[in-house]
């Protein structure tokens, strides 16, 4: 469904990505985890379009994205829920829903877009209770919440998730990837970064890990998770322990 | 187009109404011309209110786009005969070029960038004004610029222009809440709070930003040739940098992002002058005092500020502690 060819992206002239491949099968969730500066951000706006890249290719049904401007990687059905959620604060609630719409506005999907704005509600009914209230007043995790929702309102078929869990308490960590896992089961696609990489490998199909914008290990959930050096450096097993082979 | 009707029809009609009245009760000219000015000037805030209160995108040479409308009619009609309403479009065409031309790498910019590129392009239109003497007729100015009529009638009378000039603020009242609540208004607040996410919903950015900025300008031209009709005499002073800062105070004082609040900001910045006509030498003195002071007390701007104070003192009289906002 994705596929990324030895991509590079570049800020300035400093290498953010080297020559990284990866590729998304219909259905699955991949996630791409990390230390910070990894690069992993870095390949969700390369594919969306936020940043250009500068070298490789990416293939998304089979039509090139390279140097397609946002909008556009959008109307072709991939959509991205930025880091730090990025809702728009002084918009209600439904405001930020219908502008998740907002290429399909111009198309005259109304009908269709009401529809879409139950399912969402259906997913997320503290939306619904909320949908006038200003989004910028929602707690944390209901501002995650209303990020995939707009993002949802595309009808994206591939969903890009920057760091879902990011600042939320465990507790909601665990409903927001609950309805991933959910979405992924409804027939939605999904690669998602995360800094959470016990709670992501496990609902996740697949995984890259990423160390200084190149893929070093890839393999599916189970393989990652099981994997001593992913352990020892992602999934917080404490060092000394693992040093001394009690493990 | 029916949202438009059910959410704001009553409220524009009833604005319509009582401003309609306003001739009848107002007799003396001087107050008749202050309201005229009103309408130019809350024609002006409400196309700058779009640009800089919804997209969040400041100019800081607004007068300019004013000054552009008022020149283009006033040299076609003065030097080549051309009849004032065909004068007036092909103004309000000449501004939107010039918009696209400067808006196209100047809204690349953001925050106090873009502020100090409005600056200059505000400076360097009005400096063409002052000296290219041969077309606008230098420091001295343009005199003698034809008013307009309509249907036969030339509206040379005060009454007349007031009612054309509050016809067609009323139009764009009428439009610029027709923007608001559309998709695009929508789009252009995401702009205003985050760019990024606003391009990862699928919003065009840079052409909406774009878009904005000339339907800011046509609005500002469309006042400039209305206001070179109206008085018939147009000079550089008119259209500097001053008259660009007193626009922004009319949109922040009246509340960014609140259309309702244009007419507010654009009426109460120009009759206070006229009630502080004493302290001539000070106005723009006050004018900084009062923009400090709406910032610090009321940052949403008046119309916001007082809606507000009055939910608060409801609460309070209802004995319940209003929220700290």
């Amino acid at each position: 469904m994705l596929k990324v060819r030895s991509l590079q992206t570049f800020y300035g002239r400093v290498r953010a990505l080297d020559t990284v491949s990866l590729s998304v099968r219909p259905r699955e969730i991949v996630t791409l985890i990390g230390a910070n500066g990894a690069g992993k951000s870095t390949i969700l706006n390369s594919i969306s379009g936020l940043i250009p890249s500068r070298e490789g290719e990416i293939l998304f049904q089979g039509k090139r994205l390279n140097g397609q401007p946002p909008e556009e990687v959008v109307r072709l059905g991939i959509c991205q829920v930025p880091e730090g959620r990025q809702i728009f604060q002084p918009l209600t609630v439904l405001e930020n829903l219908e502008l998740g719409a907002y290429l399909r506005f111009r198309k005259r999907e109304k009908r269709e877009i009401r529809r879409d704005l139950e399912t969402v509600y259906a997913l997320f009914p503290v939306l619904e209770e909320r949908r006038q209230q200003i989004s910028g007043t929602l707690s944390g995790g209901e501002q995650q919440m209303l990020a995939i929702g707009r993002a949802l309102m595309a009808r994206p078929a591939l969903l890009l998730l920057d760091e879902p869990s990011m600042g939320l308490a465990p507790r909601l960590v665990l409903e927001i990837f609950r309805t991933i896992r959910h979405l992924r089961d409804q027939g939605l696609t999904i690669l998602m970064v995360e800094q959470n990489a016990r709670a992501a490998l496990k609902i996740a199909d697949r995984g890259y890990v990423l160390e200084t914008g190149r893929i070093v290990l890839q393999g599916s959930a189970r393989e990652l998770l099981d994997d001593n050096d992913v352990k020892r450096a992602y999934l917080g097993r404490d060092y000394r322990e693992f040093a001394e082979g009690r493990m | 187009m029916p949202a438009f009707f059910r959410h704001h029809l009553l409220h524009v009609s009833a604005f319509a109404l009582l401003m309609a009245l306003v001739p009848f009760m107002v007799t003396s000219r001087y107050y008749l011309n202050l309201f005229i000015f009103i309408g130019i000037h809350t024609l002006l805030t409400l196309g700058l209110n779009l640009l800089m209160g919804y997209a969040g995108q400041i100019s800081l040479g607004h007068a300019a786009f004013f000054g552009l409308g008022a020149y283009t009619s006033g040299i076609l009609t003065v030097t080549y005969h051309v009849s004032p309403w065909p004068a007036m479009g092909a103004a309000v065409l000449v501004t939107i070029m010039v918009a696209l031309v400067i808006g196209v790498p100047t809204l690349k910019l953001t925050g106090y960038y873009l502020g100090m590129a409005t600056l200059g392009f505000g400076i360097i239109v009005n400096i063409c004004f002052r000296e290219l003497s041969g077309i606008t007729g230098g420091p001295s100015g343009l005199v003698g610029i034809p008013p307009l009529s309509l249907g036969g009638v030339v509206l040379d009378e005060p009454r007349y222009v007031y009612y054309l000039i509050w016809g067609v603020t009323l139009g764009a009242l009428a439009v610029s809440l027709n923007i608001v609540d559309s998709r695009v208004g929508r789009a252009l607040r995401a702009i205003h709070d985050s760019e990024v996410a606003a391009r990862a919903s699928g919003v065009d950015t840079a052409r909406l930003k774009i878009w904005v900025f000339v339907v800011s300008a046509a609005y500002a031209s469309l006042a400039g040739s209305l206001y070179a009709h109206f008085v018939t005499f147009i000079s550089p002073s008119s259209f500097g940098f001053m008259f660009s800062v007193k626009l922004v105070t009319m949109v922040v004082v009246g509340g960014m992002a609140s259309v309702w609040g244009a007419v507010f900001g654009a009426a109460t910045l120009t009759a206070l002058p006229e009630v502080l006509a004493a302290f001539h030498d000070y106005e723009i003195l006050i004018f900084g005092f009062i923009l400090m002071v709406v910032m610090i007390f009321l940052p949403q701007g008046l119309t916001r500020g007082f809606l507000d104070l009055a939910e608060r003192w409801r609460f309070y009289r209802r004995g319940i502690p209003a929220a700290k906002v």
